[in-house]
């Protein structure tokens, strides 16, 4: 029984100390951001490699999104003799709930697992140890310009996603299944208001900022990882990264619609 | 050669450094001659390199000071460079870029300055063709010699050697020594070279130190340190010295 105590007290006390670090560590990078020199270049090249890399697979996902929203959309509300509402219910589903969380989850899976094996090799390979030498603040050079440009590639690539998935709810319903177009876009349009949209991209910016510090700190840590070191840290690293990215996308989803409905 | 009697640029006391249970360095105290290029001998877990990141400030000792010329650790970081076992140059920037890097994030000189700054240390260390070539492109010897740029473009007073002969040939383990005498030479650094390579070393070095158990065993000069009778000192081989010019 003790041994059990035991091991949750410092289970708990280790959870505590590891958020602790992490909000350390986010509002240090934060901190640094005045004193970065070239960040300005550091931040294209962080836009780019969360933006840009993104827009395939987030423009995929969102066309098959919205495809299906669609279809099972309209096969729902028919039974209910609401086919009309098609275009209600694919947009609000995509700007409320679908577009914010399935846009991060696509933008961890792909820049956000790259960002924490990039800083993970980093780490194994002494170069953050190298800045340090160098003078350099590695958390500025490093991290700063990436959660700096998840503030913006964030919600663009959720208003893309919602776009996309849009047309996708349209090719579906109504070229597919003949809802009239007039009926779907009118549906569209009187459905989402402004506070839908200030939701959405509430969500977007706190998911990217949430997400890509995640990703950051994994990578930053991979020396710390306990009984695995060289690749195969950076591969728990990355592993890591996107599992407590995606689960933090979710509670985040959880709490902010809480709030907001 | 240098003499002892020159003003230290580093001065260590009492460095104690543990993790966990495990004392890795007891009570290290060590004197670094401004100029001098000084060798640390040690076996392999005695805490060389854990000393090297204490002076280099990427481990906070448990215990003791480092003074550089009477400042802080913090006076360190900002004037000495390391140059790390495996290098450490970023992977992803061409020799020119891992060259420019420290003087486009430490100093606020103009893009134009930097170019000619990196362009003159990678010209001074033969690897001016290479500039926009990536670290994987180029050989070991060429990337140790991109890190020496790298580690002297800013100039520093000292550099800090973690290996820098670790897996290489004979030759080449002379050619990195020779490399850092002539650098020394030319850029006017002051030198605190971690090693295994004990001749090559003796032959190089001002002085040598030998860390033991935690502890500075032997410091002197390399010929002293080949005609010493202890047999700690005399178990690192048959130390002949072959002492450079000048």
């Amino acid at each position: 029984m003790m041994r059990l105590l035991q091991a949750v007290g410092q289970s708990s006390l280790a959870t505590v100390a590891g958020f602790g670090d992490f909000a350390m560590f986010v509002s240090q990078a934060v901190a640094a951001a005045p004193t970065t020199r070239r960040l300005g270049q550091r931040w294209i090249r962080a836009v780019h490699e969360q933006g840009v890399r993104c827009v395939f697979v987030v423009t995929i996902v969102a066309l098959f999104t919205g495809l299906v929203l669609g279809l099972q959309g309209y096969y729902v509300l028919a039974r209910f003799g609401s086919a009309g509402a098609l275009g209600t219910f694919v947009s609000l589903t995509l700007t409320r709930e679908l577009a914010p969380v399935l846009g991060a989850l696509m933008i961890v899976g792909q820049a956000g697992s790259a960002i924490a094996a990039e800083i993970g090799i980093h780490r194994n390979s002494e170069q953050i140890d190298a800045l340090t030498t160098m003078g350099i603040d590695p958390l500025g050079y490093l991290i700063t310009p990436r959660l700096l440009a998840a503030l913006i590639v964030f919600p663009i690539l959720t208003m893309a996603f919602t776009l996309v998935g849009l047309a996708g709810g349209y090719l579906s319903g109504s070229l597919l299944l003949g809802l009239d177009s007039g009926v779907y876009w009118s549906g569209v349009h009187f459905a989402v208001r402004f506070a839908d949209v200030r939701e959405c991209l509430l969500k977007a910016l706190v998911f990217g900022v949430v997400t890509i510090a995640i990703c950051c700190h994994s990578g930053f840590t991979t020396h710390l990882r306990a009984g695995v070191s060289g690749s195969q840290a950076v591969s728990v690293s990355t592993t890591r990264a996107v599992v407590l990215a995606s689960i933090a996308t979710l509670a985040v989803d959880y709490l902010i619609t809480s709030f907001l409905v | 050669m240098i003499r002892t009697t020159l003003p230290p640029i580093l001065e260590v006391h009492g460095l104690r450094k543990q993790f966990g249970n495990h004392v890795v360095l007891a009570s290290v105290s060590l004197l670094v001659p401004r100029g001098s290029i000084v060798s640390v001998f040690g076996r392999s877990g005695t805490g060389k390199s854990v000393l090297l990141k204490c002076l280099a400030g990427l481990l906070k000792p448990d215990a003791g000071e480092v003074c550089f010329e009477n400042g802080s650790v913090d006076v360190v970081r900002r004037r000495c460079s390391y140059l790390f076992q495996a290098n450490a140059l970023f992977d992803s920037l061409t020799a020119f870029e891992n060259v420019a890097l420290p003087l486009e994030q430490t100093t606020r000189l103009g893009r134009r300055e930097i170019a000619q700054v990196a362009r003159n240390a990678l010209k001074s260390l033969g690897l001016d063709k290479f500039a926009e070539h990536f670290p994987a492109q180029m050989s070991g010897g060429m990337q140790k010699r991109l890190a020496l740029a790298r580690a002297l473009v800013t100039q520093p007073e000292l550099v800090l050697f973690d290996e820098p002969t670790a897996g290489l040939d004979p030759p080449a383990r002379n050619a990195v020594f020779e490399m850092i005498v002539q650098y020394r030479r030319q850029f006017d650094f002051t030198a605190v070279v971690v090693t295994h390579d004990v001749p090559e070393a003796l032959a190089a070095s001002d002085r040598v130190a030998l860390l033991e158990e935690g502890r500075i065993h032997f410091e002197g000069t390399p010929t002293e340190f080949a005609a010493s009778g202890d047999c700690i000192v005399r178990s690192f081989g048959d130390n002949k010295v072959t002492l450079r010019n000048g």
